[in-house]
């Protein structure tokens, strides 16, 4: 590590309390310029640079000289920003959630950290910041809120070993990190920036937010608005942790994931946004739908992931990848629609879980071992958000919530085990009696009877509004003692793809528009600076000034070989 | 007698302005300790007015979760049931994702647990034979035996083009001249038709929709939200 400034402390171990060797007063130089340059990026609103810094400097920065321990305290720095109070939040922002990605937070870092999210939340809530921050950072931000809640949750609930110091600590900081705090900030962050009534105005062409990804073109700042776009997603997210799927996807309704948005400008905000979205209809057993989103979003994935390998979001979007999939194989097995899945993600699927996936549909022992190990692998971080009883005995209870999670998802899983024997049978058969299929099935007749309606029930969900859609695609209807057995093919969603190809084929056509006017303006310029030049096609010179003398794409002469003639020319 | 029917109406209207505020409540400042009082009022309002409220109640339980020490069982108790009766919607199964385990190990709850375990499995007659063992908890709660009833209506309807007479009978638990009430009843208002059959007695014939007619099942349910075409006119004009 040539070209490195003094800062040759012995680095701490990681996991070892780093105020030991660390001096948190010593200020490299590179820190030293990262912060001015920072600074002087947000004063000037220079997204582009501040995006770079953030993304990029901050990285080799931590990768070069703060592998093990944390960046320069925010006192050292501060002389060297005009002792900003904004830049001071913002950098013990980026300060903390660096502690937390490669050390451990101690329990007082931990309230430290809470205390720096309410003063930032509080200045951006009051509406005095004027910057404009990049989407990353702004949706990092809330991220890593959550994260640090769901964190502390399963800190504080781990009681048995705690030392009279840390009990101690939690009692007098009750508030720190308290839920009531988390849900209302988050809230008022979305009430404040108003985001929903600009979404819904949007639709109708009075506002502009996706068409600018957020950001503010007349001189204002973006931070409260998409601050508050991802909140929603943060809330979703919450909602998730504590089991109330329900009320997560309401929060979720002003964004429409079935287009492209503000959600999708980030790719830790659009995985995190259909992975708990997809979840959530899992658990409210609405297959269908979380399969379709599951689907996109790994294909998505797919095809964009190499893009990202140098980004410190990386490892990240493979975990989630990895969750999904085995997310998806639970739900094609509680709900086999096959063909809702791409070939590209079929063949990644087949390859990790096709083996579990035929055991799992056979509901035997083995199969809810199965389950329980793929959904105990994907799930959130269930938390629970009550504070601990103090009284002896002391006792740890961070696994309660994934517990409870976790036993109900198997009693579903558990009501649902002979639908996948009657699907054997209706594949086989377009009529068959009653009385016939018991006799196979080795039951008698009424069992029979409420087998099949307990198929028709779990098979059709019933969403938010009421509506019963069915998920099965081997249906049937009983004639009094006659099955008769239909296919179900659910709808194909044929409208985006055509809406999506349309766009962008315009696109490329207004390119195809850019590149003519371009050719001429070039031809025109050098025309005025004196050299002869005429268009290959053979007309005089004189007639380029006529700036409609232009090629279209459909004259006889191919414009291809026009320009490239042309180009030689000039 | 005027005087009575005016002071129903007040009461009404008192209570349908107190329902206003709690769906405000909830809508615009749910993550609020202090209206935990207001939020339990309502669940009694719900069993009572029969009225129903899932956001209001989901509300209560994550209340009943940040500080398990307020929880009161019995309004816990009286929201499952509700719960019960909403289905087919999945509202009993998000109620309890919110309810501690041990407080699902309560005896009541473990009956209510099972009651819902019958319904989803369409297991009506232990289901009714269960609730008759029930009644002191279920009956708490007015219209808990038509809420079922409609839920078995709808699971016999996705099943069945035309069922037969005892099926219905154990499903709904209503026989002999009641349930000859009943039929006439969904006859003239619900599209419900009767066959003889020489051996097997009536087959009721439900209303044909897309769930048990699979030929009235619209093709393309593919639509596009006219939004979404709009942002497309500027290219297609």
């Amino acid at each position: 590590m040539a070209g490195m400034t003094s800062y040759d402390h012995d680095l701490p171990v990681p996991g070892e309390s780093p105020s030991i060797v660390y001096d948190p007063n010593h200020v490299p130089d590179s820190v030293k310029s990262f912060v001015v340059h920072m600074y002087r990026h947000i004063r000037e609103k220079n997204v582009y640079e501040i995006h770079q810094m953030y993304e990029n400097s901050f990285q080799s920065i931590s990768d070069r000289l703060f592998k093990d321990s944390p960046w320069p305290s925010v006192d050292a720095v501060a002389p060297y920003v005009d002792n900003d109070h904004v830049f001071c939040l913002l950098y013990r922002e980026m300060w903390f959630r660096h502690l937390y990605a490669r050390l451990s937070p101690t329990p007082k870092q931990r309230i430290d950290s809470w205390d720096n999210y309410c003063s930032l939340f509080q200045v951006v809530l009051h509406g005095v910041v004027n910057m404009q921050l990049p989407n990353q950072w702004l949706w990092d931000m809330v991220d890593e809120f959550v994260y640090q809640f769901q964190s502390f949750c399963q800190y504080r609930a781990k009681m048995k070993n705690k030392t009279e110091q840390e009990i101690a600590l939690l009692r007098q900081y009750d508030q720190a990190w308290n839920v009531y705090g988390v849900l209302n900030f988050l809230q008022a962050l979305v009430e404040k920036s108003m985001i929903i009534q600009i979404l819904e105005q949007e639709k109708e062409g009075l506002e502009q937010f996706t068409a600018t990804d957020g950001y503010d073109y007349s001189g204002g700042s973006n931070v409260l608005k998409v601050l508050g776009y991802f909140s929603m997603i943060g809330l979703l997210r919450v909602h998730c942790l504590l089991g109330d799927y329900h009320t997560g996807l309401k929060c979720l309704v002003p964004i429409d994931i079935s287009q492209q948005g503000v959600y999708t400008s980030v790719i830790g905000s659009h995985i995190t946004t259909i992975y708990h979205y997809g979840f959530a209809n899992l658990m409210l057993r609405r297959y269908v739908e979380a399969i379709r989103e599951f689907n996109k979003i790994l294909v998505y994935i797919f095809k964009t992931k190499q893009y990202h390998q140098k980004s410190p979001q990386y490892e990240q979007i493979l975990k989630k990848n990895e969750q999904m999939y085995a997310l998806l194989a639970i739900s094609l097995s509680l709900c086999p629609q096959v063909k809702l899945v791409d070939e590209t993600v079929n063949s990644q699927l087949r390859e990790k879980y096709g083996e579990k996936m035929l055991r799992m549909q056979r509901y035997d022992d083995e199969a809810f071992a199965l389950y329980d190990e793929l959904f105990s692998y994907a799930c959130p971080k269930f938390i629970t958000p009550a504070p601990p009883s103090y009284e002896e005995p002391l006792v740890n209870y961070n696994q309660d919530a994934y517990r409870l999670q976790l036993k109900l998802f198997l009693y579903e899983v558990k009501q649902q085990q002979l639908l996948s024997g009657v699907r054997t049978y209706l594949k086989v058969y377009s009529t068959i009696s009653l009385g016939k299929l018991a006799t196979y099935m080795e039951v008698d007749e009424p069992t029979l009877r409420t087998i099949l309606m307990t198929y028709k029930h779990k098979t059709h969900s019933v969403d938010s509004d009421g509506k019963i859609t069915s998920n099965a695609d081997i249906d049937f209807y009983i004639d009094d003692d006659m099955i008769h057995v239909f296919e179900s093919k659910p709808a194909k969603r044929n409208g985006d793809y055509f809406m999506r190809q349309i766009v962008k084929l315009e696109g490329v056509m207004t390119d195809i528009d850019r590149i003519k006017l371009e050719f001429v303006r070039k031809c025109t310029r050098l025309k005025s600076s004196s050299s002869i030049l005429f268009c290959p096609c053979r007309r005089a010179s004189a007639e380029l000034n006529d700036l409609s003398h232009v090629h279209s794409a459909s004259t006889n002469t191919s414009f291809q070989s026009h320009r490239s003639r042309a180009l030689v020319t000039l | 007698m005027g005087r009575e029917m005016s002071n129903a109406a007040t009461d009404q209207n008192q209570q349908s302005s107190l329902s206003y505020t709690v769906e405000q409540l909830v809508a615009v400042n749910p993550y609020n300790p202090d209206i935990l009082p207001d939020l339990e009022n309502y669940v009694n309002e719900q069993v009572s007015s029969q009225t129903y409220s899932l956001n209001a109640n989901l509300c209560l339980l994550r209340l009943y979760q940040f500080e398990p020490e307020r929880m009161s069982t019995q309004i816990v108790a009286r929201i499952l049931i509700k719960a019960l009766m909403a289905m087919p919607a999945p509202d009993f199964s998000l109620c309890l994702f919110l309810i501690p385990e041990r407080v699902q190990m309560e005896e009541q709850f473990k009956t209510l647990i099972v009651l819902s375990h019958y319904l989803e499995t369409a297991r009506f007659r232990q289901f009714w034979d269960e609730a008759a063992k029930s009644r002191h908890i279920l009956d708490v709660v007015p219209g808990f035996e038509q809420a079922v009833q409609a839920y078995a209506v709808h699971v016999l309807s996705l099943t069945y083009q035309k069922v037969p007479r005892s099926i219905l009978a154990e499903a709904i638990n209503i026989e002999g001249p009641s349930l000859d009430k009943f039929l006439d009843h969904h006859i003239a208002n619900s599209g419900w038709a009767i066959e003889k059959n020489q051996e097997r007695g009536q087959l009721i014939i439900l209303p044909p929709d897309e769930f048990n007619h699979p030929e009235l099942k619209k093709s393309t349910t593919d639509g596009i939200q006219l939004e979404h075409v709009a942002r497309i006119f500027p290219i297609l004009g």
